[in-house]
């Protein structure tokens, strides 16, 4: 294999040895990009002057003998959410297009420790709102395993330019899915941690109760290599809780005898792609021919979780977004009336149409006369599906589901009925509610060869469990070690 | 739960300082009636007993021992240097004289 397709443990290894460098490393990474990212299009912006720097300091500090951390010279992608320090970040938004964060989010302050190399920032829906990352200003990312096909979002950039061998891992975030739906879409690893473990300082708001940040990889073991380094209360981010950080490499543990696995019975619906179900109940088959004991459990409320996400997400935006003005940063209209104006044509003008739409619904969800009756009620219903992975989780120690109903599908096939869209975040968006954290891993392909993902869910805090479960799947299944052939 | 009316969509996109031209008006009118209805599913839950979940921070409280919801907690207030107003004012589309331009607000004849 060569250096691209490999994963940061191994790399690690490599330049610890001094077989390689973390400059031929990096030039690796470039050369695949110069020759598939004109098909996949998962990079909004290249940094290649800037990573070579990185990956030069790394390099002295491999030569040095020094005690290099696990991610030192390993070459990132940064998801275009995640503001860092000088170079643009956009959210795929025209509203942002200028935009230069003046300071670095606590994730990449974090990850710049490690010495890692950034390779440039990833394509979005815009401000992480949809799933399919056609919602992007600027482009449309191709799946690598079908470049006809959505990669998933709103990560898809992230996800997509892992599946294809031009970054060896990256950062996403995941509001209702974000992270979990494009690593199945395309066939990689990626885990939504428990929400408060990040930081979420500098992370461009889009529902502050639900965006958590969380890594794609190429395998269960670099997951838990980068969520060593981003984990940690943070004294910027309130939300963020402050309960000790365990070294996630200790749930790398292959066996799962003694563990409970619960598959939840709503999630097998007709709406369900049968080859997924079947996927998802050959992959719990294998977790139990290892020792775990699998049983049916029932999550009731499991039906009303898209309905209460696009409440609470889009009113927590509206709030959110009300910050693009024009005045501060980003995109203003040029010849407005007066000044309100102005933020009327500065934001009509910027916004993409979901964007909008998502607007308006949260707007008029926290409105005088209906927030009793969208937004309250939202929230009842967010904790009647807390209640039900409460009560699960006092049987259970890991829940595994299917991470979406359908594989990836057709560019340009849902844009027109965004409830259509929305109903693609139907296996995500409950465990978001519950703050859970939450894995997808590739658990085998349907008959057109596009790949499945196998979600595991656990309780609040318990990554590690979930990891042991994932990472005793992928010791005895080969289905991660499968490569996409782009663009034949 | 009710459903929207164009005049309804024209007081929130107001709220929201958003504005459609009259195509756009009646395609988001059509599409959030159509959400609004889809979402109307939840008055099938009976949540008259039900507290609301604004986060899920009481795991937090759960674990460092305490069975309370979390308030607010205040931190110490401690000065601390802001970023430089040359940096943040470099993003914006107007700056002058260290503060951000906008259009005129108050009337000079006054």
């Amino acid at each position: 294999m060569s250096l691209n397709e490999l994963t940061a443990h191994v790399l690690h290894e490599k330049l610890k040895a001094r077989e390689i460098t973390a400059v031929e490393l990096t030039e690796s990474l470039y050369a695949r990009i110069a020759e598939v990212e004109p098909h996949v299009k998962g990079y909004l912006t290249l940094t290649k002057d800037l990573a070579l720097e990185q990956a030069s300091r790394a390099d002295a500090g491999f030569q040095n003998g020094d005690d290099m951390p696990a991610l030192a010279g390993i070459p990132i992608a940064i998801k275009d959410v995640i503001c860092t320090q000088g170079v643009r970040t956009t959210c795929a938004s025209k509203i942002l297009e200028t935009f230069v964060p003046p300071y670095d989010a606590t994730v990449m302050t974090k990850l710049h420790a490690q010495g890692i190399v950034m390779l440039g920032k990833t394509n979005m829906d815009e401000f992480a709102m949809g799933s399919s990352t056609e919602n992007s200003a600027y482009q449309v990312t191709h799946n690598p395993w079908d470049l006809d096909t959505i990669p998933g979002g709103s990560s898809g950039g992230s996800a997509a330019v892992v599946s294809a061998d031009i970054a060896v891992c990256s950062l996403g975030s995941d509001t209702g899915g974000s992270i979990r739906q494009p690593a199945a879409l395309c066939g990689v690893v990626g885990m939504k941690p428990t929400y408060g473990r990040v930081s979420r300082y500098g992370l461009v708001a889009f529902a502050s109760s639900l965006d958590q940040i969380g890594p794609f990889t190429k395998d269960v073991t670099d997951c838990a290599l980068l969520l060593n380094a981003i984990c940690g209360s943070d004294a910027m981010d309130a939300t963020s809780v402050d309960v000790p950080v365990p070294d996630f490499t200790q749930g790398l543990i292959n066996d799962v005898k003694g563990l409970k696995i619960g598959i939840p019975k709503e999630y097998f619906t007709p709406a369900l792609d049968p080859e997924i179900a079947d996927r998802v109940h050959t992959a719990t088959a294998v977790l139990e021919s290892l020792g775990a004991t699998v049983e049916e459990i029932s999550l009731p409320h499991t039906e009303y979780a898209i309905a209460t996400y696009y409440i609470i997400a889009p009113a927590e935006a509206s709030a959110n977004l009300a910050r693009y003005d024009g005045v501060r940063y980003g995109y203003r209209n040029e010849s407005p009336e007066d000044l309100i104006d102005m933020y009327k044509k500065t934001r009509s003008e910027a916004f993409g149409e979901e964007v909008k739409r998502r607007i308006m619904i949260g707007t008029f969800a926290l409105s005088a006369g209906y927030q009793d009756a969208y937004y309250r009620k939202a929230q009842k219903a967010r904790t009647l599906i807390k209640s039900d992975f409460d009560a699960a989780f006092e049987k259970v120690d890991v829940i595994a589901t299917p991470t979406s109903p359908t594989p990836a599908f057709k560019i340009g096939e849902r844009t027109a009925d965004p409830l259509q869209m929305y109903l693609s975040d139907v296996m995500t968006t409950p465990a978001s509610h519950a703050g859970l954290p939450g894995i997808s891993v590739p658990c085998g392909f349907v008959g057109n060869g596009l790949p499945v993902g196998l979600q595991l869910l656990g309780a609040p805090f318990a990554e590690e469990k979930v990891l042991q479960v994932a990472y005793t799947f992928e010791q005895n299944t080969d289905h991660h070690r499968q490569k996409p052939e782009i663009g034949t | 739960m009710a459903t929207i009316t164009t005049e309804g969509v024209l007081h929130v996109a107001n709220l929201a300082r958003l504005e459609f031209n009259e195509e756009e008006m009646e395609h988001f009118t059509d599409q959030l009636a159509r959400i609004l209805d889809y979402i109307g599913k939840l008055n099938e839950l009976e949540t008259d007993e039900v507290p609301p979940t604004s986060h899920i921070h009481p795991h937090q409280v759960f674990i460092m021992g305490s069975q309370t919801e979390a308030s607010h907690v205040a931190k110490p207030d401690v000065v601390k240097p802001s970023y430089p107003r040359e940096e943040v004012l470099a993003n914006a589309p107007e700056a002058e004289e260290g503060y951000f331009g906008v259009p005129r607000v108050v009337d000079r004849s006054h």
